[in-house]
């Protein structure tokens, strides 16, 4: 078939199609994939609160709260009606590269029982240590009470280890527990 | 050109990073790791596959005076085409390849492949030439990518076998251009080694 000429009707006419099939193939997309992408988010979600608390059957309905002009959402656990603790998505503006959000579970007493990341853009290789299956560094939270272990890395004159080479990561992560511990000593 | 070569080229012969040079961008940013330069190198074979085949089934039909806008609208459908996908449906490679998926639309290699490939060949040819660029430079994005993470991290594959942490700077912007260098070094010493001397000027 011959090749249509550059005229300003082929022109209009063809871009016209071009971009109204591309749209309706990613509206398509967008319809399509909407609910697993939605499911995705929630198991991994769930996945995360089921990391950083122990054992529990109950979650009750989230309570959110507005802090520092973004959003933390309590998530408290039940095993058999008892109180096992409350996991927190909590969130630090100060990462290296973009927002860091974290899930930080606390036991009744403020413990913490665990931390896992959910979203964060640091750099591969360095600031991303902060998630578990990358390194051992994360594990030095479990157990602490940060009304008594000072949330602050070493260089700053807290109990935290830094990241070699990421400490801008390592405090922001700090950042976000701290935001997390003081939430949850404020509403009890 | 049969079509076997027309595939084979890109892997080796005219191979998109160590030969053509194109797609610098997600290169040096994405392959601190041998796992996210293969995710890459598979999510571009696929978005040039396929657009290669639509660019060539569509090239009579697109006037020449607005083909680069046509070729942008196709690549970048297909590009967040394939990024919904990956989050609906394989979120963990989603999580650490998401931000650089987007990138694919500017990669040189797709929109090159486009003008220089599909727009000239059928559909057939077009999609073999997608397919082997494609895959050239998955081989190459791993290789760096394993380079990379054995020096600065001591592990390929996530798979550690060198206690500590290895060589920082290899992980950084500064190791990729290093190592790529390198590695471009070594492909055409091969390339020579393997080249009979030529008998007209015209080396091709």
């Amino acid at each position: 078939m011959k090749k249509k000429p550059s005229t300003l009707k082929n022109m209009v006419v063809s871009l016209t199609l071009i971009a109204g099939a591309a749209a309706l193939s990613v509206g398509i997309a967008d319809v399509v994939t909407a609910e697993p992408i939605a499911l995705a988010k929630q198991a991994r979600l769930e996945a995360a609160i089921r990391v950083v608390l122990p054992e529990f059957d109950r979650l009750e309905e989230p309570d959110t709260i507005t802090v520092d002009g973004g959003e933390l959402i309590f998530y408290m656990a039940y095993n058999n009606d008892e109180f096992v603790g409350t996991a927190i998505a909590t969130f630090s503006n100060r990462g290296f590269s973009g927002q860091i959000r974290l899930m930080a579970g606390f036991l009744p007493d403020g413990t913490i029982y665990n931390i896992d990341v959910l979203r964060h853009s640091e750099t591969p290789g360095l600031g991303d240590k902060i998630e578990h299956r990358k390194s051992t560094w994360p594990q030095q939270f479990r157990g602490q009470n940060p009304a008594t272990f000072n949330l602050r890395v070493r260089k700053d004159g807290g109990d935290v280890d830094a990241i070699t080479a990421a400490t801008i990561t390592a405090r922001a992560y700090t950042d976000a527990v701290q935001r997390a511990f003081d939430a949850l000593a404020g509403t009890r | 050109m049969n079509n076997l070569a027309v595939f084979t080229k890109g892997i080796f012969k005219e191979n998109p990073l160590f030969v053509l040079l194109l797609g610098m961008c997600p290169t040096l940013g994405v392959t601190s790791s041998a796992m996210n330069g293969m995710g890459m190198g598979l999510a571009t074979m696929f978005v040039l596959t396929l657009s290669n085949v639509f660019i060539s089934a569509l090239k009579t039909q697109i006037p020449d005076n607005v083909r680069i806008p046509a070729f942008i609208v196709i690549i970048a459908s297909f590009t967040t085409v394939v990024q919904l996908m990956m989050e609906a449906f394989t979120p963990d490679l989603f999580a650490q390849l998401g931000v650089f998926i987007p990138l694919i639309v500017v990669n040189c290699i797709v929109l090159g492949r486009a003008e220089a490939f599909a727009m000239k060949n059928n559909v057939w040819k077009s999609l073999l030439d997608g397919a082997g660029m494609g895959l050239g430079f998955t081989i190459a994005l791993t290789m760096l990518g394993s380079i990379r993470e054995l020096l600065g991290s001591g592990s390929i594959f996530d798979f550690k076998f060198i206690a500590g942490d290895g060589i920082l700077i290899f992980i950084l912007a500064p190791g990729a251009f290093i190592a790529l260098g390198f590695l471009i070094a070594l492909i055409n010493h091969l390339k020579r080694a393997g080249i009979k001397p030529a008998p007209t000027k015209d080396n091709k």
